[in-house]
């Protein structure tokens, strides 16, 4: 998988447990003063409240990367030239394992928070990605994102 | 042509991919219709269901070629 933005910063599908701290050090430069990175995490209790033992996800790749892309370029041209790196981790995911991280870095911190909202929400609606949440009590099902099934393209 | 099946689909479809034949001049609605018809429970999943053409979202008016990969998608659940 190609897992680079346009201007070279990590942009990816792994399968493998995503490492911040490298996104961190990707985005930064010295003319930057503020870095604002976002963790999306896997939590004990679903929004019904369900005990939660995992999630797996799962991607179209083909897909999903080319649109990763544009959305980390559409959020560095929105918000000033802001400095984006994203990865969305798949395959079988445990409590505490990160499921996202977005890492950005700009010259200013309202610039680097406004730019990583808008990865995350983008992402959410826009990436073929699909989260199948594995309870306690071995049942199972698939959880869409709220904006996540606009009306049929 | 192709037929990606994602997440949910995926299970009523029981594969993540199958070749399906159709006449000269189908759409990406009569794809789902013949899917729906092959697998029932797909039905009430129609109006969720998105469609994409070669990895870009298609209408369901849209006319299919033969190589085309037709990815069957339902809502999206990433982050």
């Amino acid at each position: 998988m190609e897992g680079a933005s346009a201007v070279g910063l990590p942009c990816d599908i792994v399968a493998s447990p995503i490492e911040l701290e490298r996104l961190i050090a990707a985005v930064r430069t010295d003319a930057c003063g503020a870095v604002v990175a976002f963790l999306g995490v896997v939590r004990e209790f679903a929004d019904d409240d369900r005990a939660v033992d995992g999630l797996s996800y799962e991607a179209y790749p083909e897909m999903a990367l080319p649109e990763l892309q544009a959305i980390a370029a559409e959020a560095s041209q929105r918000f000033g030239e802001a400095r984006v790196a994203v990865v969305h981790r798949t395959g079988a995911l445990a409590l505490g394992d990160a499921s996202v991280a977005v890492a950005v870095a700009s010259k200013h911190r309202a610039v680097a928070f406004d730019a990583c909202e808008y990865v995350i929400d983008e992402l959410k609606r826009r990436v073929p990605i699909w989260k199948k949440e594995h309870y306690r009590d071995g049942e199972a099902s698939w959880r869409a994102n709220a904006g996540g099934s606009p009306a049929r393209a | 042509m192709t037929v990606l099946a994602f997440a949910r689909i995926r299970e009523v479809i029981g594969a993540s991919s199958a070749t399906l034949e159709l006449p000269e001049g189908a759409t990406a609605a009569s794809l789902w219709r013949e899917l729906a018809e092959r697998h029932p429970e797909l039905v009430p999943l129609e109006s969720s269901t998105r469609l994409a053409r070669n990895g870009a979202l298609v209408e369901r008016g849209a006319v299919l070629s033969d190589g085309d990969e037709i990815g069957v998608m339902p809502p999206f659940g990433g982050g």
